[in-house]
């Protein structure tokens, strides 16, 4: 093992502004640019570089609650998709030294390399309840000390993420060949670990980009229909959704994950909604409506299906947040279809809802 | 689902006597789990032989039995009280233990009682080394390979499968003599041979070698529903190879991945839910660190001493959530108490790093084997909250009071690298500081990593804290270095000693500069939703979140820090009952404490709960922030008192005793003044500085003397001398650890030792009861067994000593408690020490009297009188029981230490014996301690000359209820001569059979040996001792012990009676 001790004696300011105003002076890490994002955090303890290569984080700045962060070093077989996509990262300390048997890398470099700018050394704690007060808020990540705040503030205000699906799936579909059933995974900015929980489990995975049509995947014949998850606000992703109308109508086994959870909600006429400042981290209990058991679970979501005046005809739900009673899944009535909110293909997070690619295959061997 | 309503009455098994490995952990979980089962109207039956927990208190069950925790004991409560449950994962092995052999032996099912929170089968599976082994290949779960073998070709093929290194541990050898670890073939060959002829059955474990792995723990709770969670990972810093109590361990882990995490996580909830536990439970992982390899060393089906580490690291009450669990609420219906807003099933994430370092008691045992194994030394720990892990390890470091604030130790200047190399070797207890030395030489981490095994990310972390020494002392002190060295919780003491300045410069600087320590929120969810738990730690450099609250009085409380020998559960007691007491009156209540283990660190016991150091700065940072309108000090043993005058420093008013009486009390010459005012006399004795004086001390009052520091805990350092040349000897050691008070030389009186707790109220005093001790004056007081009511004392005598406690307590200005002990010779009664503050013997009197010492005593601090609450000042009427606290030793545990009793406090716990009569109760309480006689009706008497003619009545009095005397030369002349048949056996340097071989075949009970006094100690005496401790034979090393063992023996077939002392007011 050889350490790679990154002892930089310099040290330059960064900054954290704010939409509210609040200033925070840290250190800056990774790329040296401007950046001004959506304001989450997560408070995972372990799973970073899963984190900032989760796609769902597009066009957002993360927030790690957990204060020590990098302490594994960087392992590349641990990234959830081809590079991190968050905005900015905010963190209170970054490791000195990596240290693990499988690192290749430190998150200093890995930050560096892949453009993301990034503020270090500032109370992360103070910062995630002034997210938790008054909700999730634009901010911006700047190294000039000389930055004007009601300039920077009127910016920050105009900003919304847009396109961020767009920016996330995949350029053209691809096959992981396996010799169970035949699944088409429509990639909407989706996390490795969901392809590889099915390929896994013997399926042949063919993941198509999100802008793909509906005729296109019902005339490969796949036994099941995989939707990932993603970034961003579902209502603005209106064409995929008129898609997803057309896979709902076939009969063909359906299981969506995050943002396929909420697009199929949406194109069966329910309404989704953002909530002040999400679910991200890895200890969300859910509870499986049916058994009554509850089950930790990875989550990464700032908007929720409204369940509120649900046709049961429709839909039913079938998983419940614990916590705060947001939905976490629905069971489509007579269809073979479920969705859920929460991340069964874990990375980073509990491994303890694995079983529902299970169930999805036997849904295709029922079939 | 619902709760169980079937479930009306609960029967709770404490786990008795403190001793190294079950300690305080058990009354914290164990008073949590009750107060949550008598929420739900469940009425709750409690036994526990310990006397200084809170868990026996009449407020926190129904109906408390403090007796002796064996089956017959257990038995009679069922029968007598009828519950209909028994919930048994509470009191650690022992009351585990026990719950099993009730119900294996059907006496549970007769009596319509059923284990609740784990079944009999579940706790079978966890324990049953093979069942267990089972289990775990049935669900794939690796456990580390092993064999027993008989011979050595099984033993060669077996580690050929498995591969080296081989770990060989022989069967029934004590602490692991004839085992090892062999890297090839030749190497275990040897070992084994060797290994299977000293193991009494002729057998070898043979195991794959996991030592220098990652260890890692999980603590996991499951309900019946099959809800299962984790509440929180913790990563030991030391390597697999030493007990994860004596390590020092991280919460979470740091240098997992989240595929390493989540692995060990999985399968802790696999195993959970294959044993189908429901309540909480400990899972041990050794983990490869090149490859995801994984074992798992052992899986503990209740809570544990982890368990009550990772409720103080994560806000998450385990015991609490197990008892309600085991009522049959699911997670999902218990609400988190913390938030108020979410549920008990979900994961704690923290926000903050957490450090634990154990308390190892090696001051107390010089002698002792300091090397750490799989045997757990220490007695108690610290734990330490910062946001980094520098920051929470040297706060844990300065929270032990081990007179080490930083990480500068030892003094290593006349050592090579090649030393410091060497004692990296070295597993002990002094290895973080080998390793700060290394680093400063720059040894690099590759190497120290390789010795040591420890993860390259602690050893970094060690290093960040060495290069800020460096810098300190190198570079001119800005207002960025100094907010770094804050950050990293380098107290200002050390700061100014680095950069050469005074403290309070450094305090000024600062000030100046704003660098002020602000407190953050334990909350279970890292800020993710707003909690109400007034759960505090320190940090430097971030935001003050801490609300004020103003309106009432505040009153901080400040605790007594780890478990050691001398200062152990009793002072959590008066802590807590302090501030019980204070919260009634209505005062806003601030305890500051840092050890996990306690009542007193449970979230809800203060109105606030600062984890934190016990220095003056540490608690400085409190005061400024809470401007405490009062403090006590004198329910948290010497920690507290230690704080008094920095706290007066600051302004805060002292509540009860004054400061200056305090000193008064410890001061020679302020309390010779005081004495001879009172006209009380004492045992002559002077005050010197230097081991000269000490000589001429001694002499002029004729030897023997008793020789101590002043200011100490538990007699530490305390001896007698007979000789000017121990004087020499323990001056020497005295002076070891950094001296800043006298020496005091008293003649040493031989008499009977009286001890009195009282509480004063300026004016008058209320004794609930004089206790007597069974040794004579010369062991410490915390070692002897001591008996309530004085039974051989005169009404005279009585008379003077109430008088006495009268004048002293007046004199001292008392408000509160005060503890006397006098020493009663030739009908004269002297006075030996004076403590205004709570003693060891608090909890023990006030539940056998009834009388609620503690809060008496508050009572008072806050200006109330003794007849104003209701009390007739003076010594109490006697009770009706006769009650005797018996100590308790964890020797076995501590290699190479010396088992003598002398004026230096040995003992980890106690255990009482409470009856009508003065025989039964001294029966119950040996029972209580464990001492079960007679086994094989031979024992081994060698007595010092002086105890030769009182040895012959006892010896006799054995012979008579069967037993065959064995007896060194001179001890077997005088018992023959007296008509007591004893075999004389050979010394051990003699030819054999001798005394150790005796020993060592296991066939002998007990041991009386009583050394002589002074520094040359017999080496014989020593390797006897050690030998019958590590083959667990009873070694008595006094002769009113062995007199009180035998009368306790002569009176064993009485029918034993069982007091409820919620009865008892």
């Amino acid at each position: 093992m050889t350490i790679t001790k990154e002892r930089k004696q310099w040290k330059m300011k960064a900054f954290l502004i704010l939409e509210d105003g609040h200033v925070f002076t840290g250190t800056a890490i990774g790329a040296d640019k401007e950046v001004i994002s959506e304001i989450v955090f997560n408070t995972s303890m372990t799973g970073y570089l899963e984190v900032l290569t989760d796609p769902s984080y597009a066009g957002q700045a993360v927030v790690m609650t957990y204060p020590l962060i990098g302490n594994y070093g960087i392992c590349y077989d641990d990234m959830e998709s081809r590079k991190p996509w968050p905005d900015g990262y905010i963190v209170r300390e970054l490791s000195r030294i990596p240290s693990n048997f499988r690192s290749e890398d430190t998150i200093q470099h890995f930050l560096e390399i892949n453009d993301i700018p990034g503020i270090a050394g500032i109370d992360t704690r103070a910062l995630t309840k002034i997210l938790r007060e008054k909700g999730t808020m634009n901010g911006m990540i700047t190294r000039n000390e000389n930055y004007d705040l009601d300039e920077a503030i009127a910016r920050m205000k105009q900003y919304t993420p847009t396109a961020v699906v767009k920016k996330t799936t995949c350029n053209q579909s691809y096959v992981l060949p396996g010799d169970g059933h035949k699944v088409a995974l429509l990639d909407l900015g989706a996390k490795d670990n969901i392809a590889k929980s099915l390929n896994r489990r013997g399926c042949e995975v063919t993941v198509y980009p999100a802008d793909t049509k509906a005729e296109q995947i019902i005339a490969s014949n796949p036994e099941g229909i995989m939707l990932s998850n993603g970034p961003g606000d579902p209502k603005e992703c209106v064409e995929i959704i008129e898609e997803i109308k057309k896979l709902y109508a076939t009969d063909i086994p359906i299981f969506a994950i995050c943002l396929g959870h909420q697009l199929m909600a949406l194109a069966n006429g329910c309404d989704t909604y953002k909530m002040k400042y999400g679910h991200r981290g890895g200890n969300h209990p859910v509870k499986d409506l049916k058994t009554g058991r509850v089950y930790i679970s990875s989550q990464n979501h700032g908007y929720v299906v409204n369940t509120d005046g649900l046709n049961p005809d429709v839909a039913v739900p079938a998983f419940v947040n614990v916590n705060d009673g947001t939905n976490e899944g629905l069971a489509y009535t007579g269809k073979n279809i479920f969705t859920v909110q929460f991340h069964p293909e874990a990375c980073p997070g509990p491994q303890d809802s694995a079983y529902l690619f299970d169930r999805f295959i036997q849904m295709m061997e029922e079939k | 689902m619902p709760r169980d309503n079937s479930i009306k009455k609960v029967l709770v098994i404490g786990s008795g006597p403190i001793v190294i490995g079950q300690a305080a952990e058990f009354d914290y979980a164990g008073t949590q789990a009750c107060r949550s089962l008598k929420e739900e109207g469940v009425q709750v039956v409690l036994v526990n032989s310990n006397p200084a927990t809170i868990m026996t208190d009449k407020n926190i069950a129904d109906h408390v039995y403090i007796e002796p925790l064996t089956i017959p004991v257990l038995e009679r409560i069922i029968e007598k009280e009828k519950p209909d449950s028994i919930l048994p994962t509470l009191g650690g092995q022992a009351g585990l233990n026990l719950g099993m052999e009730l119900a294996e032996s059907g006496f549970l099912e007769k009596h319509n009682c059923r284990l609740i929170g784990t079944t009999p089968e579940t706790i079978k599976k966890a324990e049953d080394r093979l069942e267990f082994k089972e289990t775990m290949e049935k669900i794939n779960e690796p456990c580390a390979p092993s064999l027993v073998v008989e011979n050595i070709e099984d033993g060669v093929t077996f580690a050929n499968k498995i591969g080296y290194p081989i770990v060989l541990r022989p069967a029934y050898t004590l602490g692991g003599s004839g085992g090892g670890i062999a890297h090839n073939q030749e190497e275990l060959e040897e070992i084994l041979a060797n290994g299977l002829r000293l193991s009494r059955v002729g057998q070898v474990l043979v195991e794959r070698c996991i030592a220098g792995w990652k260890e890692i723990e999980y603590e996991v709770i499951r309900d019946r529903a099959g809800n299962v969670i984790t509440v929180c990972n913790m990563e030991n810093i030391d390597p697999v190879g030493v007990h994860t109590g004596d390590s020092i361990v991280v919460a979470p882990s740091q240098t997992l991945g989240d595929k390493e995490y989540q692995m060990l996580r999985t399968s802790a909830l696999n195993i959970i839910s294959e044993l189908n536990i429901t309540g909480g439970c400990n899972v041990q992982y050794a983990l490869k660190p090149d490859s995801f390899e994984y074992c798992v060393i052992e899986v503990n089906p209740r809570v544990s001493r982890s368990s009550a580490l990772a409720s103080k690291a994560t806000g998450y009450p385990i015991a609490k959530v197990a008892a309600k669990i085991a009522l049959g609420y699911t997670l999902d219906e218990i609400p988190n108490a913390v938030t108020g807003k979410t549920y008990a099933s979900f994961e704690p994430m923290l926000d903050y790093c957490v450090v634990k370092i154990p308390r190892l008691p090696f001051d107390k045992f010089i002698s002792a084997k300091r090397t750490l194994t799989t045997q757990m030394k220490a007695t108690g720990e610290v734990m330490a909250i910062a946001n980094n892990f520098e920051a929470g390890l040297m706060k844990a470091l300065r929270s032990l009071e081990q007179h080490v604030d930083s990480l500068i130790y030892e003094d290593y200047s006349d050592r090579d690298e090649y030393d410091i190399m060497e004692m990296l070797h070295r597993v002990d207890d002094r290895r973080v500081f080998v390793i700060a030395e290394a680093l400063r030489r720059k040894i690099p981490y590759e190497v120290i990593h390789n010795i040591t095994k420890i993860d390259l990310w602690f050893i970094d972390k060690i290093a960040i804290l060495v290069e800020m020494e460096q810098r300190l002392k190198e570079e001119p002190l800005t207002k960025e270095l100094l907010a770094e060295a804050k950050r990293l919780e380098f107290p200002d003491t050390v700061i100014a000693k680095l950069v050469g300045k005074q403290e309070y410069q450094i305090k000024v600087l600062r000030n100046e500069w704003g660098i002020h320590a602000a407190f953050k929120m334990v909350d279970t969810c890292a800020a993710e939703f707003a909690a109400s738990t007034p759960y505090y730690y320190s940090v430097f450099g971030s935001e003050n979140e801490v609300e004020e609250t103003t309106g009432r009085k505040k009153v901080l409380v400040l605790g007594s820090g780890p478990i050691r020998i001398g200062q152990g559960i009793e002072f959590d007691f008066c802590s807590v009952h302090c501030t019980w007491s204070f919260r009634r009156a209505g005062y806003e209540t601030i305890i500051v404490n840092n050890n996990p283990e306690t009542v007193s660190t449970d979230f809800d016991i203060a109105d606030k709960l600062y984890f934190e150091p016990l220095t003056p700065e540490d608690v400085e940072n409190i005061v400024e922030l809470e401007k405490p309108d009062g403090a006590v000090v004198q329910f948290g043993g010497q920690t507290a008192i230690k704080l008094t005058e920095a706290l007066m420093k600051m302004g805060v008013p002292i509540l009860g005793t004054s400061a200056k009486d305090v000193d008064a009390a410890e001061d020679r010459e302020l309390f010779d003044q005081i004495l001879e005012e009172c006209c009380i006399p004492r045992p002559a004795g002077h005050t010197v500085f230097t081991c000269e004086e000490a000589i001429k001390a001694a002499n002029d009052l004729g030897y023997p003397v008793l020789v101590r520091p002043s200011y100490v805990l538990g007699g530490q350092g305390m001896q007698i001398a007979i000789n000017d040349k121990d004087i020499t000897e323990f001056i020497g050691i005295i002076n070891r650890i950094a001296q800043e008070h006298p020496i005091l030389v008293d003649k040493y009186l031989v008499g009977k030792e009286i001890e009195v707790d009282a509480v004063c109220d300026g004016e008058e005093i209320l004794i609930p009861g004089i206790m007597e001790h069974i040794e004579r004056a010369g062991i410490h007081s915390g070692d002897s067994i001591s008996v309530y009511p004085a039974r051989s004392i005169s009404e005279k005598i009585k008379k003077v000593i109430v008088e006495y406690t009268r004048r002293l307590a007046r004199a001292l200005h008392v408000k509160g408690l005060i503890n006397i002990q006098f020493i009663v010779a030739h009908d004269e009664v002297y006075v030996i020490e004076v403590n205004p503050r709570s003693s060891r013997t608090v909890p023990y009197i006030s539940k056998v009297t009834g009388i609620p010492i503690v809060d008496l005593a508050t009572q008072v601090i806050i200006g109330n009188t003794i007849r104003g609450l209701g009390y007739e000042p003076g010594l109490q009427k006697e009770a009706d029981y006769v009650a005797i606290k018996m100590p308790v030793f964890s020797f076995e545990k501590l290699r190479g230490a010396d088992i003598a009793l002398g004026p230096e406090m040995k003992s980890t716990g106690e255990c009482l014996g409470i009856a009508k009569t003065f025989n039964e109760a001294l029966y119950k309480a040996f029972l209580g301690a464990g001492v079960h006689l007679p086994k094989f009706k031979k024992m081994i008497i060698t007595v010092k000359d002086a105890d030769k003619i009182d040895v012959i009545d006892i010896a006799r009095r054995f012979q008579a209820i069967g037993y065959e005397i064995y007896a060194t030369k001179n001890t077997a002349k005088v018992l023959n001569e007296n008509g007591v048949e004893a075999f004389k056996v050979n010394k051990i340097e003699q030819d054999s059979p001798n005394l150790l071989d005796l020993i060592l075949g296991h066939q002998i009970d007990l041991v009386i040996d009583t050394p002589s006094q002074g520094a040359k100690k017999s080496h014989d005496g020593f390797v006897i001792r050690r030998n019958a401790i590590e083959t667990g034979v009873n070694v008595l090393t006094s002769i009113d012990t062995a007199n009180a063992l035998i009368t306790s023996l002569e009176n064993r077939d009485q029918h034993l009676s069982l007091i409820d002392i919620a009865e008892i007011d």
